[in-house]
C-alpha cells in the first residue's frame, strides 16, 4: 500500500462557543484504504468531516492534501479537489429528478446546453450498477430512502473522487443494499480511492475497514489497524470506560429478565388493514412486555406503529388500549389521550422541533395536562422538564438550550421525555437507537427495560437484530404488510429471526 | 448485487405532474374557447393582439419573478422598479434609443443586485429586503420626476418604436414576439444549463445544495439581478409604448406577477416551476381582464376579484396535488 497520505491533518483544532469540538487531531488517510472513524456523538467526527470537506474552517492546525498544505473554503472547493461526501441526513434534492440530482453541477452538454437524452441514459446505466432500477426522470422524492442513499453514493463516487467520506451510510439501507454498498467500497479500494467510513455498527466496521481512528471529546484516542483492535477494546476506547465493565454488561444493556404482567392487555390491535400497506395485522402487548416488530424495510413495521397511533388511515381493523376500544379512524390526539405514544423513525421531520428549546420540546405534547383553564402552569412545566431531563440523563447546558444544538442521542432522549411526560400506557418505539452513539444507545435500551418493568407495554421496532433479540420478550415478524411469524421466549434468536424474515407468508409458525 | 427498489405507488401518478405543469394552459384554452363562443369580437385578430401586447410587459416582469420564486424567494420591488425604469427610460430617450434602454437596465439591474447581495450575503429575508427596495425605488422615481410633476416624453420616430408598436404581417405585435423570444431563452437557461439547475437546487434545499457544491450565494444574486433587469426592461418598453414615463403605472404589478407565476404551476416554496406556465398565467390574467372589459357590465375593478379567486383555486389544487404525494417513504 502506498504510504504517502492523500489527506492528513496536523494538530487540527476547532472551537465552537463553549465547546472545543476538535482538539489537536492528527488524522492521516492513505490511498486505497477504508478508514473507520468512530466515536460517540459529540466526539468530533462530524466536525472533522466538515473541516475535511470545506464546510468549516479550522481555528488551528493544518490540513494537507497530497503532501501540500490545503485550505478548503467551500464544499465545492473540496469537491473539485476530489473529496466527495455522503452525509447521513442529506436527501439530495427531493423535488428534482433522479438524473438531475446525480449530475447536478456536471451535466453532460451538447452545444452548450444540457443533453438530457444522454444524461438520462447514462444515469440509468450508472444506477443499475448500484442496484437501483428506476425511471431516472422521476422525482427523487418518490424513491425509497435506501434508493436515495444509493443515488447519493453514485453521485459522490462518479465525481472523480480520490477520497470518499461516508457518514453513517447504512443507517437507511436494507441488508441487500448494504451488500451493494460494500461492493462499491471494494471497487473504490481497488481503484486506490481512500474511504472514510463512519458508522456505529461494529459488524460493518470489522467487515470493511482496514484502519480505525477513535475520537473522544474532540481528541484522538487511538489510530491503528482495524484487525488489531478487539471489539471490547474498541467500545471501551469510544466510551472511555474500562473493559471489564463493558464485558460484564454485554453489547446491549437489556437485562433480559422480566415478566409480563397479567390482566388486560395494554394494547390489542386486530386485523389492521390499509390498502397496499397493511393486511390483517394483529398483535397484543401486555403491560410490562416488550414486543419486537421485525422485518425488512418496507415490510409494514412503521405503518403498523402509525396505524396504532392513529397516524395512518385504516380500511378496517380495531385498536384497544387497556380494554378501551378506540374509534376507527381515530385521530392522533385521540390515540394520545387513550395513552398511546409514538416515537417516530424520522426524528428530524416527525419528531423534534429543532428551533425550540429542550423545555418547549418536552412540554409540547403534555401542555393540556400541564395547564388549567387553558393557562399553562410554568412551575409544573419546569418540574416535569427537570424530572425527565434528570431521569433520561439529557446532556445539555440548560433546559433552554435549543434542541438542534444537541447530539442525535440527546435529541432522541428529549423526544422520549416528551412522550413519557404524558404517562402513556403503550409506547411505540420506531428505531429508537438509529444513528445515535453507543453510550446513548445503551441508555435508551436500559430505559426501555425500566419502563417495561414499570408496567408499560412497549412495541420495539428495530433493524438491529441484536437489539430485537435482547430487548424483546416476543417478536412479531412482518413481511409485505402482513404478519408472517411470531417468536417467543427461547425461540427469539438471531438465526430464528432471520429465518422468519426470509420466509414468505406461510413460513414460520404463522400465528 | 442487482436489486430493484420499490416505490410508493401514490407518487408516480403522471396526471398530477401534468396538471401541475399544464393546468394554466388548459384553463387558458378553456376560457378562450368559452369566451370565443359567447362574446362577439373576442376571437378577432385585433382583440387577441391587444391582449397579447398589453400582457407583454407583465410577462417580462413575471419571467424574472419565476426565477426568483423557484429559488424559494420573492421580489416585491419589481413594481416600483418597473415604474422607475419607465421614468428613467423616458428621461434618457432624449439621448437616443441606446440610452433609453441602457439607463433603466443599469439602474434596475443594480437594484436587483442590491437585493441579491442583501439576501445572499447578509442573510436577510427576501420579503423584507425587497419591501425596502420597493420603497427605495419608489422614492428614487419620485425624485427623478419631481414628485411626479414632471412627465418626460419619449420622442416619436425612435429606432425602438417599431419594435413596440409594429406588427408582423400587420397582425401580430412585435412586442409579443419579443416576449416569446425572451421566454424561449429563459426556458433554455432554466432547463438546459447548469446555472438553471442551480436555481432549482437552491429552491429545493439551500443547505443541501451548498453541500452538493452549488454556489448558493452567487445563484441568488443572479436571480435577483435578473429580476431587476426584467422589471427595468419592461419599464423601458412600456415607456416607449405609452410615449412617456408614467409614474403611477406599475403599482401592484408585482402582485400580478407573483399571481401569474403561481397560477403557472411554480411552487411558492421553491424548487419547482416552469417559465411556460408563467406565460400561460400572464395570458390568463390578461384574457380575464379583456373579457371583463368586453362584457362591460362589470367594472374593471372586478378583474382583481376574479384574479384573486383564480389564484385561490390554483393554490388549492396545487396543495391537493402535492399533498397527495406525501406520506410516501
Amino acid at each position: 500500500m502506498p504510504t504517502s497520505p492523500v489527506l492528513d491533518t496536523r494538530g487540527l483544532t476547532k472551537r465552537f462557543p463553549g465547546v472545543l469540538a476538535l482538539d489537536g487531531v492528527d488524522f492521516a488517510l492513505r490511498p486505497g484504504e477504508v478508514h473507520a472513524l468512530v466515536g460517540e456523538n459529540g466526539a468530533g467526527k462530524s466536525t472533522l468531516i466538515k473541516v475535511l470537506t470545506g464546510v468549516y474552517r479550522p481555528d488551528d492546525g493544518e490540513l494537507w492534501h497530497h503532501g501540500e498544505p490545503a485550505r478548503f473554503t467551500t464544499p465545492s472547493h473540496a469537491q473539485r479537489a476530489g473529496i466527495a461526501t455522503i452525509y447521513q441526513e442529506v436527501d439530495l434534492l427531493p423535488l428534482l429528478s433522479v438524473a438531475r440530482n446525480l449530475y447536478l453541477g456536471r451535466e453532460p452538454k451538447r452545444f452548450g446546453l444540457i443533453d438530457f437524452a444522454r444524461m438520462h441514459h447514462e444515469a440509468a446505466e450508472t444506477l443499475r450498477g448500484y442496484g437501483v432500477d428506476v425511471d431516472v426522470r422521476r422525482r427523487l422524492g418518490s424513491l425509497s430512502m435506501g434508493a436515495r442513499q444509493m443515488v447519493a453514493l453514485a453521485r459522490a463516487v462518479s465525481a472523480e473522487a480520490r477520497v470518499v467520506i461516508m457518514d453513517e451510510p447504512t443507517s437507511s439501507l436494507e441488508p441487500r443494499e448494504v451488500e451493494t454498498l460494500f461492493g462499491v467500497i471494494e471497487w473504490l479500494r481497488g481503484r486506490g480511492v481512500a474511504v472514510v467510513y463512519v458508522s456505529h455498527r461494529l459488524d460493518e466496521l470489522y467487515r470493511v475497514c482496514d484502519r480505525v481512528t477513535v475520537l473522544r471529546d474532540g481528541r484522538l484516542v487511538h489510530t491503528g489497524a482495524m484487525a488489531d483492535l478487539s471489539r471490547l477494546r474498541l467500545v471501551s476506547l469510544m466510551l472511555g470506560r474500562d473493559m471489564e465493565r463493558v464485558e460484564r454488561e454485554g453489547a446491549t444493556t437489556f437485562s433480559g429478565e422480566r415478566e409480563a404482567w397479567a390482566g388486560t392487555p395494554a394494547l390489542e390491535a386486530e386485523g389492521l388493514t390499509a390498502r397496499h400497506r397493511l393486511h390483517d395485522v394483529s398483535l397484543t402487548i401486555r403491560p410490562g412486555e416488550v414486543v419486537g416488530l421485525g422485518g425488512l424495510l418496507g415490510s409494514g413495521r412503521t405503518e403498523t406503529a402509525k396505524a396504532i397511533a392513529g397516524a395512518l388511515p385504516l380500511d378496517s381493523g380495531s385498536v384497544s388500549v387497556v380494554g378501551t376500544r378506540l374509534k376507527r379512524g381515530a385521530s392522533v390526539p385521540a390515540a394520545i389521550r387513550a395513552g398511546v405514544s409514538l416515537l417516530p423513525e424520522d426524528r428530524k421531520h416527525e419528531g423534534i422541533v429543532p428551533g425550540l428549546s429542550i423545555r418547549e420540546n418536552i412540554a409540547l405534547a403534555a401542555m393540556p395536562r400541564l395547564s388549567r383553564f387553558g393557562l399553562v402552569s410554568e412551575k409544573r412545566v419546569d418540574e416535569v422538564v427537570r424530572v425527565f431531563m434528570e431521569r433520561l440523563r439529557v446532556k445539555a447546558v440548560s433546559p433552554h438550550q435549543k434542541v438542534e444544538e444537541l447530539s442525535g442521542g440527546n435529541q432522541q432522549k428529549v423526544l422520549l421525555a416528551r412522550w413519557l411526560a404524558l404517562a402513556p400506557k403503550v409506547l411505540l418505539l420506531d428505531e429508537p437507537t438509529r444513528g445515535i452513539d453507543v453510550g446513548a444507545k445503551a441508555e435508551v435500551q436500559r430505559l426501555v427495560d425500566e419502563l417495561a418493568e414499570e408496567g408499560l407495554g412497549v412495541l420495539l421496532i428495530s433493524s438491529d437484530l441484536e437489539e430485537l433479540v435482547e430487548g424483546a420478550d416476543r417478536v412479531v415478524v412482518l413481511k409485505d404488510g402482513a404478519v408472517v411469524g411470531e417468536l417467543e421466549g427461547a425461540e427469539v434468536t438471531e438465526d430464528a429471526l432471520m429465518a422468519a424474515i426470509a420466509q414468505g407468508p406461510g413460513g414460520g409458525d404463522g400465528r | 448485487m442487482i436489486t430493484t427498489s420499490k416505490e410508493a405507488p401514490t407518487a408516480s401518478i403522471p396526471w398530477r405532474d401534468l396538471a401541475q405543469r399544464h393546468g394554466a394552459l388548459l384553463v387558458l384554452l378553456l376560457v378562450v374557447a368559452v369566451a370565443g363562443m359567447t362574446l362577439d369580437g373576442f376571437l378577432t385578430l385585433g382583440n387577441l393582439n391587444r391582449v397579447l401586447v398589453s400582457a407583454s410587459f407583465l410577462a417580462i416582469i413575471a419571467l424574472g419573478m419565476t426565477f426568483v420564486i423557484i429559488t424559494g424567494g420573492i421580489d416585491l420591488s419589481v413594481g416600483t422598479v418597473f415604474a422607475l425604469g419607465g421614468v428613467l427610460a423616458a428621461w434618457a430617450s432624449q439621448y437616443g434609443s441606446l440610452a433609453l434602454l441602457a439607463l433603466p437596465l443599469v439602474v434596475c439591474g443594480l437594484i436587483g443586485l442590491l437585493n441579491g447581495v442583501l439576501i445572499a450575503r447578509a442573510g436577510l429575508a427576501p420579503f423584507i429586503v425587497t419591501l425596502a427596495t420597493m420603497l427605495g425605488a419608489w422614492g428614487l422615481m419620485l425624485s427623478v420626476s419631481d414628485e411626479g410633476n414632471t412627465t418626460y416624453l419619449v420622442p416619436e420616430g425612435l429606432v425602438l418604436a417599431p419594435l413596440v408598436h409594429g406588427r408582423l404581417f400587420d397582425v401580430l405585435g412585435y412586442s409579443f414576439l419579443l416576449v416569446v423570444a425572451v421566454y424561449v431563452v429563459g426556458g433554455l437557461v432554466l432547463r438546459r444549463t447548469t446555472a438553471g439547475q442551480h436555481v432549482y437546487a437552491v429552491g429545493g434545499d439551500e443547505r443541501t445544495a451548498a453541500l452538493m457544491g452549488v454556489p448558493v450565494a452567487r445563484t441568488k444574486m443572479a436571480v435577483y439581478t435578473l429580476s431587476g433587469l426584467c422589471a427595468g426592461a419592461a419599464g423601458a418598453l412600456n415607456a416607449v409604448w405609452l410615449g412617456s414615463g408614467v409614474t403611477i403605472f406599475g403599482i401592484g404589478i408585482e402582485l400580478q406577477a407573483i399571481s401569474a407565476v403561481v397560477i403557472g404551476g411554480t411552487l411558492l416554496t421553491g424548487g419547482y416551476g416552469f417559465v411556460a406556465g408563467t406565460l400561460a398565467g400572464v395570458l390568463l390574467l390578461g384574457v380575464i381582464q379583456n373579457i371583463i372589459n368586453a362584457v362591460g357590465t362589470l367594472t374593471s375593478a372586478f378583474q382583481e376579484v376574479v384574479s384573486g379567486l383564480f389564484l385561490i383555486a390554483v393554490v388549492l389544487v396545487q396543495s391537493r396535488l402535492s399533498g397527495g404525494g406525501r406520506g410516501g417513504p
